[in-house]
C-alpha cells in the first residue's frame, strides 16, 4: 500500500505549507497501521529549504521535479508532471492540501486521471470495502456544514483527497530520518505554459491565527461595522487576535482573511470567545476543537452555547466594555 | 459569433438553513430549502457580460440541474445573457464533480467557438471548487482560478488578479481559457427592468401549451433543454454511474455537550466570567 503526498511550499519564504507536513503525519500514521509507504511529490522552481522536515514528519520517499519555469503555478505543467509521477509510483492514495494551489491542481490531475476527489476532507481513514480491499474513508461537512458525509471511491485508483490547512495535527515531535530523494525526469512541453505571472505581490495579512493563543471573534450579532470595533477592542485587552463567522464576513463587518470556519481558517487557540454568533455548523467546524470556549449571544438556544464552556446570555454591545472594563482592573 | 460561456449552479440556501431543512433520518430535506443562483456565480455572469460588452462576444448561461433550475437562466436573461441552456435529464442525477465536469464540457463543445468560460469558484452547497478545472481539463483551456479583479481585457488576452493565498498574482493569459470567479471580483449587476419585462414568461418548452409555445417561440422565451440524448453523450460517463466517488454514509451533526457555566449578563456576572477567563488565561499562558 502506497500514499502519496502533494508537498506544497509557501513561495515567498521558500519553506514548507503546514498542510504539507500535517498530510505527510497523516499518511505516516495511515500507513504505518497497514505496513505502506509514503511518497512526497514535489513541482517547483527549487525544493524548500526545510525540505528535511519532510522526513521527520513521516514521508519516506521524496519524488521532486524542478524546473525553473515552475516558479509560479503553471496548471497545466503541474497537471502533466504530477500525473506522470502518480503513474509511476502507482499509489493507492493521494493526499492534496486543500490550499489555492492544491485546488487548483487537484481537480486537473483526477480530472486527466478519471479518478475520483474528495475536497475538504477532515477525517481519513482506511478500512475494507465490501470487495474492492482496502480503501480510504474520506469524511467530510457538506451543505454549508450541516451533515457530515463519508464518501467513497471503491473502483478507481488512485484515491483522492484535499485536507485543508490546520485540520490533521502534528506530532510534538517528529521522527529521526534521513531524507531519501529522488529526481523525477520530465521536460516542460512549451504548450503547458499558457499563463504569464506579470507580478506578484505579498499580501499584507495581519491575521495570524496559527500562534495566536486566543482569539475574539463576531457574528452577525455584532449587527455593523461599527460594532465590529467592540470586538477589537476586546481583542487588544485579551492581546488576542480577532476572528470572525461567514455571515459577519458576508455582511462586510470585517475581511474575509479574518473569517473562521468549514470556509475559512480552521483555529484551534487555548481561549475562543464567540461573541454574536450563533455557531451554525459551518463556524463550529473551524473553531470547536479550541480548549475553552466562551459565548456571548442575545439567543439562549443558540447552538454556540451547546459547545461553549463559559457564556452570557446577553448583548454583546453591553457585555463587552464592562468585560474590557473588568479587565483592565484584573490586569492591575 | 465569439462564446463566452458562464458555468452556472441552483443551489440550495445553505447559509439559511432551519430547523426543516433536516428530515427526522438526518438527511437534508431540499424542498426545505429556498433554491437560489449560487452567489460566486453571479459574479462570473457579471464579469462574463462586462468582457462579453467590450468585446463583442455573446454570452451563454449553461446549467445542469432539474427543470426548476430554469428560474437562474431567467435570472441569467434579466441580467443581460444572450442565450441561457438547461442541461437536463434524469441520468444525470447524483453526478459527482468528474461526471458533471464531463456533461458541462461536451455542452461547451457543442456551443462551438467559445473563447471563454467562467465559472463561480466554487457552490456553497458542495464547496469543492472543482468542476470548474475539471471543465477545463477536458476542453483543454488554459485556466486561472480564484480570481479576484479583471484588470484588463482585449481581443485576445485578460489581464486578471488571483489570490494566490500567500500573495496577489497578476497574470496575463490568452484565449481559449476558463476562470473561476470569486465574490470579490465585482459587484452583479441588478436584473433589468425592460429586459425583466421581456423574459418574465420565458420557461421550458413543457411550460406552454400547444398556442402559447408558437407565441413563446415567436418570443424567445423558450428555453431550450439538452438531454443527454441530445448531447450524445456516453451514459456511462453520466450521473452515479459516472462518479468515481459515492456518498457512503450521512449523519446529521449534533453538538457535543459540555458543562455550560452560564453568568449573568449584569456588573456581577460579567465580573466573574472575566475572573475566570483571566484565571484559565494565566493559566494556560504559564
Amino acid at each position: 500500500m502506497k500514499t502519496a503526498v502533494f508537498v506544497e511550499k509557501n513561495p515567498l519564504t521558500n519553506r514548507l505549507r503546514d498542510v504539507s507536513m500535517e498530510l505527510a503525519w497523516k499518511a505516516h500514521s495511515l500507513m504505518n497501521e497497514h505496513k505502506g509507504e509514503v511518497v512526497g511529490l514535489f513541482v517547483g522552481d527549487r525544493l524548500p529549504e526545510d525540505t528535511e522536515k519532510l522526513f521527520q514528519y513521516g514521508i519516506d520517499r521524496l519524488v521532486q521535479f524542478t524546473n525553473p519555469k515552475l516558479g509560479h503555478l503553471h496548471s497545466i505543467a503541474f497537471k502533466h508532471v504530477l500525473k506522470a509521477m502518480i503513474e509511476t509510483e502507482g499509489p493507492d492514495f493521494v493526499l492534496f492540501g486543500a490550499t489555492h494551489t492544491g485546488r487548483d491542481v487537484a481537480p486537473l490531475v483526477a480530472s486527466a486521471m478519471k479518478t475520483g476527489l474528495t475536497a475538504d476532507c477532515t477525517q481519513l481513514y482506511v478500512d475494507d470495502f465490501k470487495d474492492s480491499g482496502k480503501i480510504l474513508y474520506q469524511v467530510r461537512p457538506a451543505f454549508g456544514g450541516n451533515i457530515l458525509a463519508t464518501i467513497v471511491t471503491p473502483e478507481h485508483r488512485p484515491i483522492m483527497s484535499t485536507v485543508r490547512e490546520g485540520v490533521m495535527r502534528l506530532p510534538e515531535q517528529g521522527l529521526d530520518r534521513k531524507p531519501d530523494i529522488t529526481t523525477f525526469k520530465a521536460k516542460v512541453q512549451p504548450e503547458w505554459i499558457r499563463s504569464k505571472f506579470l507580478s506578484t505581490v505579498a499580501k499584507a495579512s495581519p491575521v495570524n491565527f496559527q500562534t495566536a493563543s486566543t482569539i475574539v471573534s463576531g457574528g452577525a450579532g455584532v449587527g455593523s461595522r461599527e460594532n465590529f470595533k467592540l470586538i477589537f477592542d476586546l481583542a487588544h485587552a485579551l492581546g488576542a487576535e480577532v476572528g470572525a463567522s461567514r455571515a459577519a464576513v458576508d455582511f462586510g463587518f470585517v475581511d474575509k482573511e479574518r473569517q473562521i470556519g468549514q470556509t475559512g481558517s480552521v483555529v484551534r487557540p487555548k481561549l475562543y470567545i464567540a461573541c454574536g454568533i450563533s455557531g451554525s455548523v459551518q463556524h463550529r467546524a473551524g473553531m470547536e476543537d479550541s480548549a475553552k470556549i466562551v459565548a456571548i449571544n442575545t439567543d439562549p438556544d443558540a447552538p454556540i452555547f451547546g459547545i461553549a464552556h463559559m457564556g452570557i446570555v446577553g448583548d454583546m454591545k453591553e457585555v463587552i466594555p464592562t468585560m474590557i472594563k473588568y479587565l483592565k482592573e484584573e490586569a492591575e | 459569433m465569439k462564446k463566452i460561456v458562464v458555468l452556472a449552479k441552483q443551489v440550495p440556501d445553505t447559509a439559511n438553513v432551519t430547523g426543516d431543512a433536516m428530515k427526522p433520518d438526518g438527511t437534508v430535506n431540499r424542498a426545505a430549502l429556498p433554491a437560489i443562483f449560487n452567489p460566486e456565480d453571479l459574479n462570473a455572469l457579471e464579469m462574463g457580460l462586462s468582457i462579453g460588452e467590450k468585446l463583442g462576444f455573446e454570452v451563454h448561461v449553461v446549467t445542469m440541474g432539474p427543470p426548476k433550475a430554469v428560474e437562474i437562466l431567467k435570472h441569467s436573461l434579466y441580467m443581460g445573457a444572450d442565450n441561457v441552456w438547461l442541461i437536463s435529464d434524469r441520468r444525470f442525477a447524483a453526478a459527482d464533480t468528474l461526471a458533471t465536469s464531463y456533461v458541462l464540457a461536451e455542452a461547451v463543445k457543442k456551443l462551438g467557438d467559445v473563447q471563454l468560460v467562467l465559472a463561480g469558484r466554487q457552490a456553497i452547497d458542495g464547496d469543492t471548487a472543482q468542476v470548474g478545472p475539471q471543465v477545463a481539463e477536458k476542453i483543454d483551456f488554459n485556466q486561472v482560478t480564484y480570481v479576484t479583479e479583471l484588470k484588463e481585457v482585449d481581443v485576445d488576452h485578460v489581464v486578471l488578479e488571483r489570490d494566490g493565498e500567500t500573495r496577489s498574482e497578476t497574470i496575463r493569459t490568452g484565449f481559449p481559457v476558463l476562470l473561476t470567479v470569486t465574490a470579490e471580483a465585482n459587484t452583479p449587476r441588478f436584473p433589468n427592468a425592460a429586459r425583466m419585462l421581456q423574459f418574465f414568461r420565458a420557461g421550458l418548452e413543457s411550460d406552454f401549451d400547444e398556442e402559447s409555445l408558437k407565441i413563446a417561440r415567436e418570443n424567445g422565451w423558450v428555453v431550450p433543454t439538452w438531454t443527454l440524448d441530445d448531447m450524445g453523450l456516453d451514459p456511462e460517463r453520466c450521473g452515479l454511474s459516472g462518479s468515481p466517488t459515492k456518498v457512503h454514509k450521512i449523519k446529521s451533526i449534533t453538538l457535543k455537550g459540555t458543562d455550560l457555566q452560564l453568568f449573568n449578563r449584569d456588573k456581577t456576572g460579567i465580573q466573574e466570567m472575566v475572573r475566570n477567563i483571566v484565571k484559565d488565561y494565566v493559566e494556560v499562558e504559564r
